[in-house]
C-alpha cells in the first residue's frame, strides 16, 4: 500500500515536449513500473506525434478520455501553468502534481478559487512531486536513493526531502511514499491533508514531517495530529537561523511581521506531542528512536 | 520587489486613491522649489527609503515655512536613516518626498496581504492608524477587521462600507472610503502586488478621506509582466551582493555570520545555516544554487561569498538528485582554482554519483576537506573558521 500513487496509477504529462518535461519523463518511465504508468503527453498544437513511445494528445481531455489516465504531472512554463492545472481540473483528472516554479501568486489564487467543489487533488506548485519507492515516481526526485518501507515523508522541500530519505535509507529504513508539497504560499494539498492520508494507510507506520518558516500549515498539522493521529510523528523545521522579511529561496518561505517562525512552528508541535529535532542530521535517527 | 512610499502613491492615484499633493526630489535645490511649486506654508519633508519607522527614526518632519522645510531637507537628505527596520548602519537618503500638509482629524489603517489560509487577498483595517499593525494585533487583535475577498467579484460595495463602518469612518465619509478601498484591492489586484499599505489612512478636517502614506511591495513571480514597475526598481535600496547573484539566478541573502554556505535547494540551504548555528558557527550567507547549477553559476557563488571580509571558512552541502556530484565536484574545483581561495573549504557530497565526486575533489590536490554528512561538515567547517 501507499498514498496517492502506485504502480496501477496512469499519469499524463501537461508540457511532455519542453526540455524538462522531456528529460523527467524518460528519467520517471525507466524508474520501476514507470513504463506501465507514463502514457500519454499533452502539448497543444502537437497531438499525434509521441515521445520515447509515448502518444502526445492535444488536451488533457483528450488524453484521458484515450488512456484512461487519472492523474497529470505538469513541467509547463510559470506564465502557463496555471492555465495548465486548470485544464487539468476542467477535465476531472484525479490528482494533479505541479512541479513548475515561479507562478504568480495571483494566478495561484483564481486557480485554486476555481477548484472550490473540484474533486480533483493539487500537490504543488513549486514541489519536486511524489514517489511511491519500487513502484512509481511522478516528478524530479532522484529515485535510486528510495527504496520500499513503512516510513511517510511530508515535505516543503525538495533536497531537504532527500536529505531526510537519505537518512533513513542509512538506518535501513524504507518509505510507503514521500509527498512534496512544495514551496509556495498559495499551494494545493497541505501537510495535513497528506498526514490524513498517511494516517488511513496501513503500509505506513511512522511519519517524518518536515516543514520550514512562513506560513501556518505546520502548526495546523500538529494540532490534527495530537487529536486525531494514530501513528507516531517526528518532525523538523527549516530556517531557525532564517532572518524575518527576507524570502529564502521559497515563495513561500519568508517570516512576515513576526509570524511564521521556525522556533513558533517548534513549539506547537511539540505542545502537541510530535517529537521535534533542531538538528537536520537526526531526523532519521529521531524516526528510529519512535518506532 | 519593493517601491517607494511615492511610487506607491502615483500607482494608487490611477486607481483613484487620493494622496495628498507632493513632488519627489532628488536633490535638496529641488525639494526647496517644489516647496515653493506646492505652495501654502506647511510642507511634510519625508525620506524616500525602502524601509519602515522612518518618522521614528527622524526621517519625516513637518515643516511650518519655507526656511524650515529649506532646514528639514538639508538635515533629511543624505543621513543614514536609521529605522527598526534598516539594522544599525542605517540607509542613506537619497531621494525626498515633499508634500503639502494635512489637516488630521482621524488616522486609521488599512492593509492587504495574500492570506495563505484562505488563499485569498485579504483586506485588513483598523481604527488604529499611524501604529504599527503588528503592534495592534498582538495586543488589540479586536480593533483589526478583516475581509477575505473574492477574486471573482473583486470587493464588494457592501464589505467596504461595513469595514469603513467599523474602523469608524463618518457616516457622510463611507462612499469616499469605499472608493478608496476598491480602489486598492484593483490596484493591489492588477500590479501583481504582495502587500498595498495605507498607514495611516486619514480623515481630514475638511471631510476628505486621504491616503498620507503608501507602501507597495509586488511578487516578483509576476514581475515578467510589469515592466513599468520593474522600472521603478532602484538599486541604491538592495544588498549589493544580492543583486549580483540575482543576475546569476543565484538565490542569496547576506547574514552577519563569518562561514558561507553553497547549497543546492532552498530547504536544505536554511537547514544548512541552521545545523552551522547548532555546532556554534555563525552563517555568512544563505545560498541556494538551484536544481541545475553549472560551474559558472558555482565560481559565481563562489565569488559573492568571498566577497566578505568577514569569510572564515566555506561549507559546500550538495545533496544531488537530479544535478550529479561529480558534476558539482567539477565545478566546486574549478571555482576553488578561479578564485584563488583562501580560507578552509569543507564540502559534504551525496547523492547520484557521489564516489565519482569525491574522487574528482580528492584528485584535485586542493586542500578539501571532505565531510560524510550534515552533522560531520557542520562540526569541520565551525572548527576550520575558528582556525
Amino acid at each position: 500500500m501507499s498514498i496517492l500513487i502506485n504502480k496501477d496509477t496512469r499519469v499524463i504529462t501537461q508540457g511532455i515536449t519542453g526540455k524538462t518535461g522531456m528529460f523527467h519523463t524518460k528519467m520517471c518511465k525507466e524508474y520501476a513500473f514507470g513504463a506501465d504508468c507514463f502514457v500519454a503527453g499533452v502539448t497543444p498544437k502537437k497531438g499525434g506525434q509521441s515521445y520515447e513511445g509515448i502518444p502526445i494528445y492535444d488536451s488533457v481531455k483528450e488524453a484521458k478520455a484515450q488512456t484512461g489516465a487519472t492523474v497529470s504531472v505538469i513541467y509547463v512554463p510559470p506564465p502557463f501553468a496555471a492555465a495548465a492545472i486548470d485544464e487539468a481540473v476542467e477535465a476531472e483528472i484525479n490528482l494533479v502534481i505541479c512541479i513548475t516554479e515561479g507562478i504568480p501568486v495571483r494566478d495561484m489564487i483564481r486557480t485554486r478559487n476555481r477548484m472550490q467543489g473540484s474533486k480533483t487533488r493539487l500537490i504543488g506548485p513549486n514541489c519536486p512531486g511524489l514517489i511511491t519507492p519500487d513502484e512509481i515516481k511522478i516528478g524530479i526526485m532522484p529515485g535510486h536513493i528510495h527504496k520500499k518501507g513503512p516510513i511517510g515523508v511530508v515535505s516543503r522541500s525538495g533536497t531537504l526531502t532527500y536529505e531526510a530519505v537519505g537518512q533513513l535509507r542509512e538506518l535501513g529504513l524504507g518509505q510507503s511514499s514521500c509527498v512534496g508539497i512544495g514551496g509556495d504560499p498559495v499551494n494545493g494539498m497541505k501537510h495535513i491533508d497528506v498526514m490524513k492520508l498517511f494516517n488511513d494507510d496501513p503500509a505506513t507506520e511512522a511519519v517524518i514531517m518536515v516543514g520550514e518558516i512562513g506560513g501556518s500549515d505546520e502548526e495546523l498539522c500538529a494540532r490534527w495530529i495530537k487529536d486525531h493521529m494514530k501513528k507516531p510523528v517526528i518532525g523538523f523545521i527549516a530556517g531557525v537561523t532564517a532572518p524575518p522579511g527576507k524570502r529564502m529561496g521559497h515563495a513561500g518561505a519568508i517570516i512576515s511581521g513576526g509570524k511564521g517562525t521556525a522556533q513558533e512552528k517548534l513549539a506547537v508541535m511539540e505542545e502537541c506531542g510530535i517529537k521535534v529535532t533542531k538538528n537536520p542530521a537526526e531526523m532519521g535517527k529521531l524516526l528510529k528512536s519512535v518506532l | 520587489m519593493k517601491i517607494h512610499e511615492y511610487q506607491a502613491k502615483e500607482i494608487l492615484r490611477k486607481y483613484g486613491v487620493p494622496t495628498p499633493r507632493g513632488i519627489p526630489c532628488f536633490s535638496v535645490e529641488e525639494a526647496i522649489a517644489a516647496g515653493k511649486t506646492l505652495g501654502g506654508n506647511i510642507a511634510v519633508v519625508k525620506a524616500q527609503i525602502h524601509a519602515g519607522g522612518r518618522g521614528k527614526g527622524g526621517g519625516v518632519k513637518v515643516a511650518k515655512s519655507p526656511a524650515e522645510l529649506e532646514t528639514y531637507a538639508r538635515q533629511i537628505f543624505g543621513m543614514q536613516l536609521v529605522t527598526h527596520q534598516t539594522g544599525p548602519e542605517g540607509q542613506k537618503v537619497r531621494r525626498l518626498l515633499i508634500e503639502e500638509g494635512a489637516d488630521i482629524k482621524k488616522e486609521l489603517y488599512v492593509g492587504m496581504v495574500v492570506d495563505r489560509g484562505t488563499q485569498r487577498v485579504a483586506l485588513m483595517a483598523s481604527s488604529e492608524g499611524g501604529m504599527d499593525i503588528e503592534e495592534v494585533a498582538a495586543h488589540t487583535p479586536e480593533k483589526i477587521h478583516t475581509v477575505f475577498i473574492d477574486p471573482v467579484k473583486g470587493l464588494q460595495d457592501g464589505e467596504a462600507d461595513d469595514v469603513a463602518g467599523k474602523i469608524g469612518v463618518p457616516a457622510a465619509l463611507v462612499p469616499q472610503a469605499r472608493t478608496l478601498l476598491q480602489g486598492l484591492y484593483r490596484a493591489f489586484d492588477e500590479t501583481d502586488a504582495s502587500l498595498a499599505e495605507i498607514n495611516p489612512l486619514v480623515i481630514t478636517g475638511d471631510g476628505r478621506v486621504v491616503a498620507l502614506d503608501a507602501k507597495m511591495n509586488f511578487d516578483s513571480n509576476a514581475l515578467y509582466r510589469h515592466p513599468d514597475i520593474v522600472a521603478l526598481r532602484d538599486l541604491d535600496e538592495e544588498d549589493p551582493n544580492e543583486i549580483e547573484a540575482s543576475k546569476f539566478d543565484l538565490s542569496y541573502i547576506s547574514l552577519d555570520g563569518n562561514i558561507g554556505c553553497l547549497v543546492n535547494g532552498a530547504g536544505l540551504a536554511m537547514a544548512t545555516m541552521d545545523i552551522v548555528k547548532l555546532y556554534g558557527g555563525n552563517p555568512a550567507n544563505f545560498l541556494d544554487v538551484g536544481g541545475g547549477a553549472t560551474t559558472e553559476k558555482v565560481t559565481e557563488a563562489f565569488k559573492l561569498m568571498l566577497k566578505n571580509p568577514n569569510l572564515k571558512a566555506i561549507l559546500v552541502n550538495i545533496f544531488g538528485g537530479i544535478m550529479k556530484c561529480d558534476v558539482i565536484a567539477a565545478g566546486v574545483v574549478a571555482a576553488a582554482r578561479e578564485v584563488k581561495l583562501d580560507v578552509p573549504l569543507v564540502v559534504r557530497l551525496e547523492g547520484t554519483n557521489v564516489e565519482l565526486g569525491k574522487k574528482i575533489l580528492a584528485d584535485s590536490g586542493l586542500p578539501i576537506i571532505s565531510a560524510v554528512n550534515m552533522a560531520d561538515a557542520a562540526a569541520k567547517v565551525v572548527a576550520a573558521a575558528r582556525g
